[in-house]
């Protein structure tokens, strides 16, 4: 028998925690991240909105950043601190905003980001909790530099 | 560099060594036997699990009355604790906070039964301080139970120091020496221990066998209760192949280990020190020294565990980490915090765990792995952490 490295993960009772291939696919090659420290520091200054959640203590950490032109998102980035389906979450979730209004973006919900992955283990639904959240902040934080 | 599999994750498991293999096969359909049937069929069974016996009591030192052999390290701790809890009715025992959950979940499960349990802590390599342990000895204490040396960061104890302390308040020492079986001396009359578990399949034997070493006069009480076999310590046919070849893979493990643990050593040193080198905030856990010469546990700040062991996965790396996911949030391991280690710190711990056949281009391929997928991952992390911040305040 060969073994073939297929991640396949198990949880610590056994249960089958089998990642998505959407999963793995925003895993291992994760969409909108920053190439470089140029990047980053330019789009962070032009953010038009960040937002983060979590802590490492918690276990996951979650930054967006968002730029917003007539009303749509025309560019989001994202670093996230975190298992696989954090880093995947984060990763969908980028896709998904690019090209949505704020009011469209207010709407999407952790439900979504599960959905689009074809699923996440149970244990792991709050990655895509996180998420969200912090895209709401990040909307929040361009709303208010809108005032 | 061609994509390779390198297995370096020898303390969870290793393969059997291909000796153990071949002195095991008879057992199965030549020598097949019950070691309790007074034919001859059950007589060269009996004659195996009694050479067996004799082997590793030799390679202890002790007597072959003084071995029971069991289903595994898991097994072996419960009997070694429970047996002696239960024989004794009611106490206290002292353990330490780094134990592996055999040990942890079984002092756990006492407390219920209304014993008490003192977990004791370690110094930031992960140490006991046997004076901590002479400390916390009551008219109670009935055990105290330390491991020989730590599955995940590979810290070996001062078991003999604890042993003689043990000694002198005629208090029962039993050491969970799982990972130590097949790197460090096993002579029990130098170690000072009445109990010693001893497993099989982390140094190239059977999984699902293992040894406590009993001394004589150590009263446990049964948990398996049945036909009586193992001095009626342990009810059941016993498992011929596996009791043969447990006591194979014991005979070179420990034959060979000076060689071996030389050789490991400085496979072991050289890593750790390149990839300190090659990969900033990359942070040594454990003692430099006093560690299992198969051991490396280095914590990448900034990134998270099991992300690296994915991506390493997809390089034919196979690790492990001390993070780990639970419903709610990550946690981390018991290990890395008792050593003080922040959530940060321990998130981001990688055990390699040499083997055998683990080689120095092994070590370079995970190296020249490891490090871009280290890159990669902190230039998506939000975090950073200092050097300095490793340590809980
Ligand atoms: C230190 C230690 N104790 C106990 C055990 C449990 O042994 P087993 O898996 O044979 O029951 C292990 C193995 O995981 C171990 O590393």
């Amino acid at each position: 028998m060969t073994i073939t490295h297929k991640t396949e993960v198990k949880g610590k009772n056994g249960e089958n925690w089998l990642y998505s291939e959407n999963v793995k696919k925003h895993f291992f090659h994760p969409q909108n991240t920053f190439k470089s420290q140029e990047e980053e520091e330019e789009f962070e200054k032009n953010a038009d909105g960040i937002g983060e959640v979590g802590s490492p203590a918690c276990g996951d950490m979650m930054r967006m950043y968002i730029k917003v032109k007539n009303g749509k998102i025309v560019a989001c980035r994202w670093k996230t601190f975190g298992c696989a389906s954090a880093i995947a979450s984060t990763s969908i979730l980028s896709e998904m905003v690019i090209g949505k209004t704020i009011d469209d973006a207010r709407k999407i919900t952790p439900q979504d980001i599960v959905q689009k992955l074809n699923g996440l283990p149970l244990r792991k639904i709050h990655c895509s909790v996180l998420g969200d959240k912090a895209l709401q902040k990040a909307i929040d934080a361009y709303e208010k530099k809108k005032k | 560099m061609e994509t390779r599999n390198v297995y370096v994750d020898h303390a969870a498991t290793t393969y059997v060594d291909k000796r153990v293999i071949q002195s095991m096969i008879p057992y199965f359909d030549k020598v097949y036997g019950n070691p309790h049937s007074l034919h001859s069929f059950g007589r060269v069974a009996q004659k195996a699990v009694n050479d067996a016996r004799e082997s590793v009591a030799s390679i202890l030192h002790c007597t072959p009355k003084e071995i029971i052999f069991t289903s595994g390290g898991t097994e072996s701790i419960n009997l070694a604790i429970k047996g002696v809890a239960l024989s004794k009715g009611s106490g206290h025992i002292i353990t330490s906070k780094i134990e592996h959950p055999a040990v942890l979940e079984t002092c756990k499960y006492l407390e219920k039964q209304g014993f008490t349990v003192t977990y004791i802590d370690v110094d930031k390599y992960g140490i006991v301080n046997p004076n901590d342990i002479k400390k916390a000895i009551s008219k109670e204490t009935i055990l105290i139970s330390i491991m020989y040396a730590n599955n995940e960061i590979g810290t070996i104890q001062p078991v003999w120091e604890i042993g003689t302390i043990a000694r002198k308040y005629n208090i029962l020492f039993h050491t969970d020496a799982c990972q130590a079986t097949g790197a460090l001396s096993l002579d029990v009359s130098h170690l000072y221990v009445d109990l010693m578990t001893l497993n099989g399949s982390k140094m190239y034997g059977p999984k699902g066998v293992g040894i406590l070493y009993r001394k004589k006069g150590v009263q446990l009480q049964p948990l398996i209760h049945g036909g009586g076999q193992e001095f009626n310590l342990r009810s059941g046919t016993e498992n011929v192949p596996g009791i043969v070849g447990f006591a194979k893979a014991l005979e070179y493990a420990q034959k060979e280990k000076q060689q071996e643990n030389k050789r490991l050593v400085a496979l072991r040193d050289n890593f750790i020190k390149k990839v300190i080198l090659t990969i900033p905030k990359s942070v040594l856990n454990g003692h430099p020294t006093e560690r299992l010469p198969n051991n490396v546990n280095i914590s990448f700040l900034d990134v998270e565990g099991e992300s690296v062991l994915l991506y390493l996965n997809e390089k034919g790396v196979a690790v492990s980490t001390g993070s780990a996911c639970s419903s709610q949030s990550l946690e981390i391991s018991h290990v890395l915090d008792a050593i003080g280690l922040t959530h940060d710190a321990a998130h981001g711990s990688i055990r390699f765990t040499l083997g055998k056949e683990t080689t120095k281009n092994d070590l370079e391929y995970v190296l020249s792995v490891l490090t871009p997928i280290i890159t990669s991952l902190r230039r998506i992390s939000p975090v950073k952490v200092k050097k300095s911040e490793i340590r809980k305040t």
